[in-house]
């Protein structure tokens, strides 16, 4: 694949299986054996064998590879593992307000490192980065004029508690506890 | 951040003289000369000999960069479409968008991008052909979505220089050109409103103010004391009302200052800078500025050291206090704003053929139709009317004095000099006096042109005329040749009476007669004061000096 499409699998399939080997290679062609039991218009295609050949003599041109063009990414290639150390998942709670403080937490987001590791072998010479795929795409500009606005009680009606018109929040940001406290704190705490 | 080239402020230097005592001298827009004793105490006792130092005055030079947030004037937010007023009821103004309920998507104001161009334009600013939007994290009430559409990569204007002019009173009234670097301009959402409510210790929360856009100003830190950063805003703040692109009201929050203050020696690295913030106006700006420099300077006079901090100024005490609480570092994990493609701007050479002009942002047509800059119009006041640039800075200094003036121009013949005396000294002084804006004034510029075509035209002296303005102030409605026949202050033709009045007051006054004789010049002032005092101040000083002088010599 390429490495474009590669970045997108990361952003897209973090939640997939976090192994840098597939457990089966995807390829081929989903075909009926039977064109001609197919009936008019759509058609559930039920696959009955796998194939492993290239040909589509069905005369549909797909542009999904007849085998994988990647290679499973060895673990020499990669830097060293980074471990995420109880200051740094401290921080992170603090900065996104997740509470991942297990054991399965820390792993899975260790995972999630080491898969991400992977685009460190993509050589990006010379290459803009991508941060949207509607990098081509004019930007549209609106006109400055007022059509919204005035929905006063439906916006106050989604929140619990309000008053005379004004959402009602916590006095400022309440701090997180220190580490000690939140050990107590959190239930599912096991740093 | 570059270190400041210009060196040393002239304006306020910190000298340390022999030990004990250190003056802070500051030199303030009113004419004061304030100076400050401030006595550090020393760990050698009084028992001790003072020993004089050997080493040279240590001079703590302060740096000041300035972060603005313009709030664009426009009739509609910068992502979505609902409107933007000063005072409304509570979150009538916010569109699904604002409250930042699921499945909504920013789409971009044109006017947002024209008003950011046309201040970078009018800044000097080189503008990115392409910018891009980012989020900028961070948790807080009134931020619904939990982040901020901010340009922080690549923002839409990028070096440009702002020059503003500095009144420097001491013997002369002198004005000092002075450039500060502008980092960036760009364009971000503002937040919500909190209004914090301590004795349930609650916040209530307005998102009136939650989408509307702002363009960030950044400016390097060039500047070296709180008057240049004044001075710097209010430059800016005449610029883009003249540009249209916000009102530049600091009361009303349309233009919001934050300081980045630090102190240095001349030569060394700057020093661990602090960010001050909640200042309302441009006079507090000066006040906390300094305030914050002197603060550093104690602290690492005694020894302490200056922690990165965000502090806010209280205006009544006129300090600066710790805010955030002590988490080091806000990390805002800047990430690229998925749902916005760049922004391109273009000029008359990469404009697309058959291209919808709503969708275009012309560089070069928005340049075609700025308006005239403050600096343009002062140096064409001097240049037509042939008066002094500190009197063009006053008159563009003071929102409608302009017009006023080129009002009273247009309608008498006497000479711009003279009328700007008029209108500088006497209808602003009391315009100062009273708090009136110049469009509250109770004389309009006819009757001031009236009152002056009167004294070009020799019917009333200047001193009788100075009576017939505070009559004119009282707002009678009586037109000022009206009240010059009202209370008779015509001026006093007939050559006799005026005779006859000095002859008088001499003879009652001897014994100043015999010190005018005796050389003392000053003293005719007071005969001169006298007479005319008897006249109602309608005779001609001039004319009562020559006859006194005449008289008594």
């Amino acid at each position: 694949m390429s490495s474009k499409s590669l970045r997108f699998l990361i952003f897209s399939g973090s939640r997939s299986k976090l192994l840098l080997r597939p457990a089966s290679p995807r390829c081929g062609v989903l075909r009926c054996p039977g064109g001609e039991f197919v009936a008019g218009g759509w058609s559930l295609r039920l696959c009955c064998r796998l194939h492993h050949t290239a040909s589509t003599t069905d005369g549909s041109k797909t542009k999904v590879p007849q085998s994988p063009t990647w290679e499973p990414v060895s673990e020499s290639q990669l830097p060293p593992v980074t471990r995420v150390s109880p200051d740094l998942v401290d921080r992170l709670e603090r900065l996104a307000l997740v509470d991942f403080r297990n054991q399965e937490g820390v792993a899975r987001l260790e995972k999630a490192i080491r898969f991400a590791d992977q685009l460190h072998v993509v050589d990006t010479e010379g290459v803009e980065p991508m941060d949207s795929v509607l990098e081509d795409r004019q930007l549209y500009l609106q006109q400055d004029c007022v059509r919204e606005g005035n929905c006063a009680e439906q916006l106050l009606r989604t929140s619990r508690r309000t008053v005379e018109e004004y959402f009602v929040a916590p006095p400022g940001n309440i701090p997180l506890p220190e580490r000690d406290e939140r050990s107590s704190l959190l239930k599912n705490s096991e740093l | 951040m570059a270190a400041s080239s210009a060196g040393v402020c002239t304006a306020c230097t910190i000298f340390r003289l022999s030990g004990r005592y250190w003056f802070l001298r500051t030199f303030s827009y009113n004419n004061n000369f304030s100076s400050r004793n401030v006595q550090t105490t020393t760990l050698h006792c009084q028992s001790q000999p003072q020993t004089k130092r050997k080493t040279d005055p240590r001079k703590w030079v302060g740096v000041v960069g300035l972060e603005i947030h313009a709030q664009i004037h426009s009739n509609a937010k910068l992502f979505s479409e609902s409107g933007v007023h000063f005072a409304a009821p509570p979150n009538s103004l916010v569109s699904y968008f604002d409250a930042s309920l699921p499945g909504t998507l920013p789409v971009l104001n044109r006017r947002c991008v024209e008003a950011a161009v046309m201040t970078s334009l009018a800044l000097n600013c080189t503008i990115n052909k392409k910018s891009l939007f980012d989020r900028k994290h961070y948790f807080y009430a009134d931020l619904p979505a939990g982040y901020q559409i901010t340009q922080q990569r690549l923002p839409i204007a990028v070096a440009g220089s702002l020059t503003y002019n500095l009144l420097v009173r001491q013997k002369w009234n002198q004005v000092v050109t002075k450039t500060v670097r502008i980092k960036q301009i760009q364009l971000e959402q503002d937040s919500g409103k909190s209004l914090h409510d301590d004795t349930r210790s609650q916040t209530l929360i307005d998102l009136n103010r939650a989408g509307v856009g702002l363009m960030e100003v950044v400016m390097e830190p060039d500047m070296c004391c709180g008057e240049e950063a004044a001075a710097a805003v209010r430059e800016l703040q005449l610029i883009l009302q003249a540009l249209g692109t916000c009102q530049g009201n600091m009361a009303e929050g349309q233009l919001r200052v934050d300081a980045n203050v630090s102190v240095h020696q001349p030569g060394e690295p700057l020093g661990v800078r602090t960010e001050v913030k909640n200042i309302n106006s441009a006079r507090f700006l000066a006040r906390a500025i300094d305030y914050e420099i002197q603060r550093q300077t104690d602290v690492l006079e005694s020894g302490g050291w200056i922690l990165n901090e965000t502090r806010s100024f209280d205006y009544k005490s006129g300090r600066t206090t710790p805010m955030r609480d002590k988490e080091g570092l806000q990390d805002y994990r800047f990430m690229p704003e998925p749902n916005l493609p760049p922004l391109i701007v273009y000029d008359n050479k990469t404009v697309p053929a058959h291209a919808d002009p709503q969708q275009v942002v012309n560089i070069d047509q928005i340049r075609e139709r700025l308006p005239e800059l403050p600096n343009v119009r002062r140096s064409r006041l001097v240049e037509q009317y042939g008066i002094l640039p500190e009197h063009s800075f006053t008159l563009v200094n003071e929102d409608g004095l302009m017009e006023y003036f080129v009002s009273v121009a247009r309608e008498t013949k006497a000479e711009p000099r003279k009328i700007i005396g008029w209108i500088i000294k006497d209808l602003l002084g009391l315009l100062k006096q009273h708090s009136l804006n110049v469009s509250q004034s109770p004389i309009s510029p006819m009757s001031m042109a009236e009152l002056l075509n009167l004294l070009e035209a020799g019917t009333v002296s200047s001193s009788a005329a100075k009576q017939v303005f505070q009559e004119l102030w009282k707002g009678a409605g009586s037109s000022a040749s009206q009240i010059v026949q009202k209370l008779d202050l015509g001026l006093l033709q007939d050559r006799s009476t005026l005779e006859q009045i000095c002859r008088t007051v001499i003879d009652s006054h001897q014994e100043e007669v015999r010190a005018i004789r005796g050389g003392n010049k000053k003293v005719l002032n007071k005969l001169i004061g006298l007479v005319q005092r008897e006249l109602k101040g309608r005779a001609d000083p001039v004319q009562v000096k020559t006859i006194l002088e005449e008289k008594t010599l």
